[in-house]
């Protein structure tokens, strides 16, 4: 087994509140982050894909497959977008790198043809990252 | 849906490796020049992960503000700049990074109840790290 990874870099706004919540809740529970006109960040998506190595071209994945998909499902979506009103996910969820992480994981998984995910992980900034291996 | 929260922090500490049961000789011999009897510092960078469930009306796996608030008084007010022989948990304990690291999971698996603790890497410089995740199978 080969696992592969492959770096994506994209930038998005967000800002984190539950409607269900008052509004004192959702500054005590979410800070600063509960500021409606939103902040941004610069996001590092790492996306690690595995399985056998082929033996006719070598490869675990076909990168260029992979980087299309990645994209496609991911970048276009939500590059230069604000997640919670651009990118359907965070309709109703909010965009923590948590969820954000599961919604990548949920966009690519299909999408793959001879290698398996393994991992999501997302930098939201260097000091703070969340890996996501499905629901295993 | 299990997600795993990881956080870097940054601390200064001086340290000296120098084993009371080992000769002079040997001393020099095991830890060449950390054994310099005065010590040498390194800007240590500490990676903590956490997992749990993602909790559905927050998103988080844990509060990023009770974490950062628990390793700020349990762990960076402890060691930031300070000379790690000089505390009660290496006075017998060479002041390794093996043993730092040990020893900041064991903090954190003692204090911190928000989430399940994964585990800690200690970088001791961009060259050296070492990580310790206790009974739970390391995660590539």
């Amino acid at each position: 087994m080969v696992y592969l990874t492959r770096k994506a870099e994209f930038s998005a706004s967000h800002y984190y509140h539950n409607p269900e919540f008052s509004a004192e809740e959702n500054l005590r529970l979410f800070g600063k982050c509960n500021n409606a006109n939103g902040h941004g960040h610069n996001y590092t998506l790492e996306v690690t894909v595995k399985g056998e190595v082929d033996p006719r071209s070598g490869f675990v994945v076909d990168l260029k497959q992979l980087k299309d998909i990645m994209h496609r499902e991911v970048l276009d979506a939500m590059d230069h977008r604000f997640l919670n009103k651009e990118v359907p996910e965070f309709f109703s969820r909010i965009p923590t790198t948590e969820n954000l992480a599961i919604a990548i994981w949920q966009r690519l998984e299909t999408k793959l043809q001879r290698a398996r995910l393994h991992r999501v992980r997302v930098y939201e900034t260097p000091e703070l990252f969340v890996d996501f291996y499905g629901e295993d | 849906m299990i997600a795993y929260l990881n956080r870097r922090y940054r601390f200064a500490a001086s340290h000296r490796l120098h084993s009371p049961e080992m000769s002079a000789e040997e001393n020099r011999a095991t830890y060449g020049k950390c054994n310099n009897p005065h010590g040498h510092g390194h800007n240590y960078t500490l990676e903590v992960t956490v997992s749990g469930p993602v909790d559905q009306p927050t998103g988080m796996v844990c509060n990023l503000v009770d974490l950062d608030g628990f390793v700020e008084r349990e762990v960076l007010d402890r060691y930031n700049l300070q000379n790690l022989n000089t505390l009660q948990e290496f006075a017998k304990r060479v002041p390794t990074t093996e043993n730092l690291c040990v020893e900041i999971f064991e903090i954190l698996q003692r204090g911190f109840p928000y989430a399940h603790l994964e585990r800690v890497k200690l970088e001791e410089t961009m060259m050296n790290s070492f990580e310790y995740t206790g009974h739970n199978q390391p995660r590539r």
